[in-house]
């Protein structure tokens, strides 16, 4: 069977077990988006890992893809953890969900640098700048100002997640709202199918601590401030695609397995090829404070960490006593060093 | 009088000068004549500049363990010049550089002093400066081998082959040995050097002169290591690095590519992960560190207990608490390791003695890891891990690897009811799927929080504490699977001691038997303890526990599994940072038996 046979499998083989989180939560609605990109990619859920972090978040994985193996880990560990499975299977697709308190807190440096690896995986921050989990407190994305339910107000600076994903040489950074199917299931699509980390931060709001007036990551606040960059549909090779295409350029972008990704941008001139062009984009709409979604930085020339370590094709897993045991010569070459 | 092959040499220089290639000279020729000879190396935290020490014993009956006293001691470091010649036994000989301006300093009356300007030496073999620096210790070897009666074919042999893969430095190097060695011949007039070596021809054959980490390195290699992720930590790196080199090597397949992955990670919490995921999804997956890795894995340590999954620190122990004395040796981590993370823990620890331990315990960490799903922890340290010990040639293993209780799509196929934490066989041990198995009833969801046995989410009392009692059984299983203990000699006194301790409790047996006490010694190698170290203690008229760290904490271990032994043992500790020394046990259990 391969990853991407697709035949036998209905929607249904895709969800997962019941949700335990608040009703309204953000994250069951990404959780949503996910089995309907991964139902629509055709990746077989028996080649998929899902793992996460700790958080309310990184519950969601128990809630999609109920043939694939989870793993639940520990708080702020997903991203090394990535690095792991990755290596022992390559043959693996894997998807990561994190909070931001998973991954711009406690694992931020684990954050980074599994991005400077390049561990072939779909990265999914379910972005509520506070920490669910543990009952509101803030987190290093929320706002400057943002006020706490409590009415306590957040002097510190914000993480901005894409800007550190482009800083430490991420080859897919994209950000989506999680109310927003249209644009965050061919996000995962092509995510899916980019050869390195692909790092989507969405907005979740959390509706039990962080969906209040004076909070810049509510529904209300984001559906007033969002500004979609472009919007983007999927086209599976064997079929054709057939997108609403709206006014604007559309150009096409070869993913590694040939697929090809159609991009509308809705801003004329805007090259997410670029990085300067990437940086500039994320920084003005900071200092608009505008969430700026859409696929951000895309380049899909980075080596992953299976190139990097030239890991055998064979997965490590699977090889055999032979393949894992040099033979005894070997022990009598080495050792005569030491005679 | 002439003493033949049982000596010490201790050599005084500065980090970073070159003198590890001169000592390493010294002591591979030694071992090339067929003696029993050890290294110790004694090394500061630093890059450059400070002092470190070189101890070789040379021992007829094989003795290997630090010696407190120094027969030859070479003085080339002017800031411990002073100190080196008070180091020198009474009737020793003090060999130093006589270019080193020392205020203060006087030649002692009751040591036979050799002062040398090893400047006027060197500066007859190269014009180089810099060569010159390199080159002054290569001349204390000739001098000194030419004193001790070391064969200079012997000698000149070990320089080649020493530097076989650097051919343009032999010839210096050599030259420098030999107008050590002509300085010597001509010039020291010491008619009866009173310390000599007599080749003991093939004594060595069959054996390696070693050090405990590239043996480490093997073992995990010819085990089947397929996963290493690690952050540089003294005195554990060299494992890393010796692996990372000879998986290069060894282990390609046929198209040039790896058959291993070697993750040097951000810090020890991502390099324990790392390996968690790598267990997790089927490889064979390692990580070595020393003490305050240790502590930052304590987290994941808890995890792979209670999820099960397969994974093996490799601590090689320095001095703690905090940073301690990071170049220096101690056996401080046992209860850390054995207990490491929060709520009920207990790990199988594995305690090397040798190198060759290190070799084995290398290959089989990775099948108990498996076997019993959970993490191992092996405690090597910086005396065995980073010192050169005479060894018997490794053989590798015959029994195939241990891949544990794994079902693929075919065992599924027979079993459909499939649960992940389900005891069908009675023994604590549960079977697995790997992520990535192509069967409907494979998957399941990986968590620290607490599970039944399809490993679902539960909070349940009943279902929690049925798991932590088959954790316990699991453990029970574990017992007859671990390296047991093994006992040396007869004798109504007891030891006990574990790990880098073994040589010099042998030792301290042979020093008893002079004196006609005769003893019978138990080597700890695994935790969880076995009953039989219970029917050891009380079958000796008393025990004493051997350790290197400051609380006894293999005594209370013992003493929490049977505190009714209480009134049989007694504990012995040596916590200052140096290698266990005999003398310094036999002078402990004199005092309290009241032995002359
Ligand atoms: C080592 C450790 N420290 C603290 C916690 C407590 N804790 C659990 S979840 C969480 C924050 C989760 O926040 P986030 O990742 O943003 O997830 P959310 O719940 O907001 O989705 C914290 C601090 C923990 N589980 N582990
Ligand atoms: S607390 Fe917030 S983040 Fe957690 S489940 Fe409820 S709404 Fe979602
Ligand atoms: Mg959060």
């Amino acid at each position: 069977m391969s990853q991407f046979d697709t035949l036998n499998f209905t929607r249904q083989d895709y969800v997962g077990g019941k949700s335990t989180l608040c009703t309204g939560c953000g994250h069951d609605t990404i959780t949503n988006n996910i089995i309907n990109a991964y139902f629509q990619s055709g990746v077989n859920p028996y080649s998929v890992a899902k793992l996460s972090g700790i958080g309310c978040s990184s519950k969601t994985p128990n809630y999609f893809l109920g043939l694939s193996h989870g793993f639940n880990s520990l708080h702020g560990r997903m991203a090394p953890l990535s690095v792991g499975v990755s290596c022992a299977n390559r043959s693996l697709n894997l998807i990561g969900v994190s909070g931001d308190g998973d991954s711009a807190s406690i694992g931020l440096g684990g954050f980074v640098h599994s991005l400077r690896r390049n561990v072939p995986m779909v990265y999914i921050i379910e972005n509520n700048g506070v920490y669910g989990l543990t009952k509101g407190q803030f987190s290093a994305t929320a706002d400057e100002d943002a006020t706490l339910k409590t009415g306590e107000s957040n002097p510190f600076s914000a993480i901005d997640l894409c800007a550190l994903a482009l800083e430490a040489g991420c080859g897919f950074v994209a950000r989506s709202f999680s109310g927003d199917a249209k644009q965050l299931v061919p996000l995962i699509d092509a995510a899916i199918r980019h050869k390195g980390t692909a790092v989507i931060d969405v907005i979740s709001p959390c509706v039990t601590f962080n969906n209040h007036e004076g909070s810049t990551k509510s529904y209300n606040y984001v559906k007033d401030h969002k500004l979609v960059l472009q919007e983007l549909g999927f086209i599976q090779p064997q079929q054709e695609i057939t997108v609403d295409y709206e006014a604007g350029e559309v150009i096409e972008v070869k993913l590694h397995d040939d697929s090809i990704l159609t991009l509308k941008k809705l801003e004329n001139d805007y090259d997410f090829k670029d990085p300067l062009k990437a940086r500039q984009v994320l920084f003005e709409s900071q200092s608009r404070r505008e969430i700026l979604t859409g696929l951000i930085y895309f380049n899909e020339q980075k080596q992953s960490i299976h190139n990097h370590l030239n890991l055998s094709d064979k997965p490590l897993r699977d090889l055999s006593e032979a393949e894992l045991r040099p033979p005894q010569e070997a022990l009598s070459e080495i050792l005569d060093q030491f005679s | 009088m002439n003493t033949v092959n049982n000596f010490v040499i201790n050599i005084g220089t500065l980090n970073g000068s070159g003198s590890q290639s001169s000592n390493n000279v010294l002591v591979r020729s030694l071992f090339h004549m067929g003696l029993p000879v050890c290294g110790k190396n004694l090394f500061p935290s630093n890059i450059a500049g400070l002092p470190t020490w070189f101890a070789i014993r040379i021992s007829a009956k094989g003795h290997l363990s630090r010696k407190q006293e120094n027969d030859i001691v070479i003085g080339m470091n002017a800031a411990t010049l002073i100190k080196d010649q008070i180091n020198t036994k009474k009737g020793g000989v003090f060999i130093y550089n006589s270019d080193l301006k020392v205020p203060l300093f006087q030649e002692r009356e009751d040591v036979t002093c050799i002062a040398i300007s090893f400047k006027e030496i060197v500066d007859t073999v190269t014009p180089s400066v810099k060569l010159k620096k390199l080159l002054t210790n290569m001349v204390y070897v000739g001098v000194v081998a030419q004193l001790i009666d070391i064969d200079k074919d012997i000698l000149i042999s070990t320089v080649k082959k020493l530097f076989s893969d650097k051919p343009q430095v032999i010839e210096s190097n050599i030259n420098a040995i030999e107008a050590g060695w002509n300085y010597s011949h001509s010039q020291i007039n010491i008619s009866n050097f009173p310390f000599k070596v007599k080749s003991l021809k093939d004594a060595n054959k069959d054996k390696i002169l070693i050090d405990g980490n590239t043996a480490s390195a093997l073992g995990l290699l010819f085990g089947g290591c397929s996963f290493m992720a690690w952050y540089p930590i003294t005195p554990s790196s060299s494992v890393a690095e010796n692996f990372h080199a000879y998986a290069e090597k060894y282990r390609k397949d046929k198209n040039g590519k790896n058959n291993f992955a070697v993750v040097q990670a951000e810090d020890e919490l991502a390099a324990i992960s790392m390996v968690l995921g790598a267990g997790w999804s089927g490889a064979r997956a390692v990580t070595p560190t020393s003490g305050p890795g240790l502590s930052l894995m304590s987290e994941a340590a808890g995890f792979s207990y209670f999820a099960e999954i397969p994974a093996v620190i490799w601590d090689v122990q320095r001095v703690g608490p905090s940073t301690g004395l990071p170049t220096r040796t101690m056996q401080g981590d046992l209860t850390s390791a054995y207990y490491l993370s929060h709520g009920d823990t207990k790990h199988i620890v594995l305690l090397p003695s040798s190198p060759e331990e290190c070799f084995e315990f290398g290959q089989t960490c990775f099948d108990l890891a498996e076997r019993l799903q959970t993490l191992v922890i092996v405690l090597s340290d910086l005396d065995l891990g980073m010192n050169f010990w005479i060894s018997d040639n490794f053989k590798t293993s015959k029994k195939p690897l241990d891949r544990g209780k794994v079902y693929g799509e075919k065992e599924l196929e027979n079993n459909p009811h499939f649960a992940r934490y389900a005891d069908v066989d009675g023994d604590g041990i549960t079977y697995r799927t790997l992520p990535g198995t192509y069967h409907p009833q494979a998957a399941f969801f990986t968590r620290g929080t607490g599970h039944d046995e399809k490993a679902n989410y539960s909070e349940d009392n009943l279902i929690f504490k049925k798991q932590m009692d088959r954790l316990t059984r699991k453990l029970e299983t574990a017992k007859p699977l671990l390296p047991q203990p093994i006992a040396r000699g007869e004798g109504s006194l007891g030891l006990i001691a574990y790990g880098s301790s073994h040589s010099a409790v042998v030792e301290l047996q042979d020093l008893l038997s002079d004196i006609k006490i005769s003893s019978r010694y138990l080597r700890i190698r695994a935790l969880p303890i076995v009953e039989e170290v219970k029917k050891f203690i009380e079958k000796q008229s008393m025990t004493y526990i051997i350790e290197q760290n400051r609380d006894a904490q293999l005594c209370h271990l013992i003493l929490s599994e049977w505190p009714e032994l209480y009134h049989k043992i007694k504990s012995i500790v040596q916590y200052d940072g140096l290698p266990l020394s005999a003398d310094y046990l036999y002078e402990k259990i004199n005092k309290t038996e009241n032995l002359s």
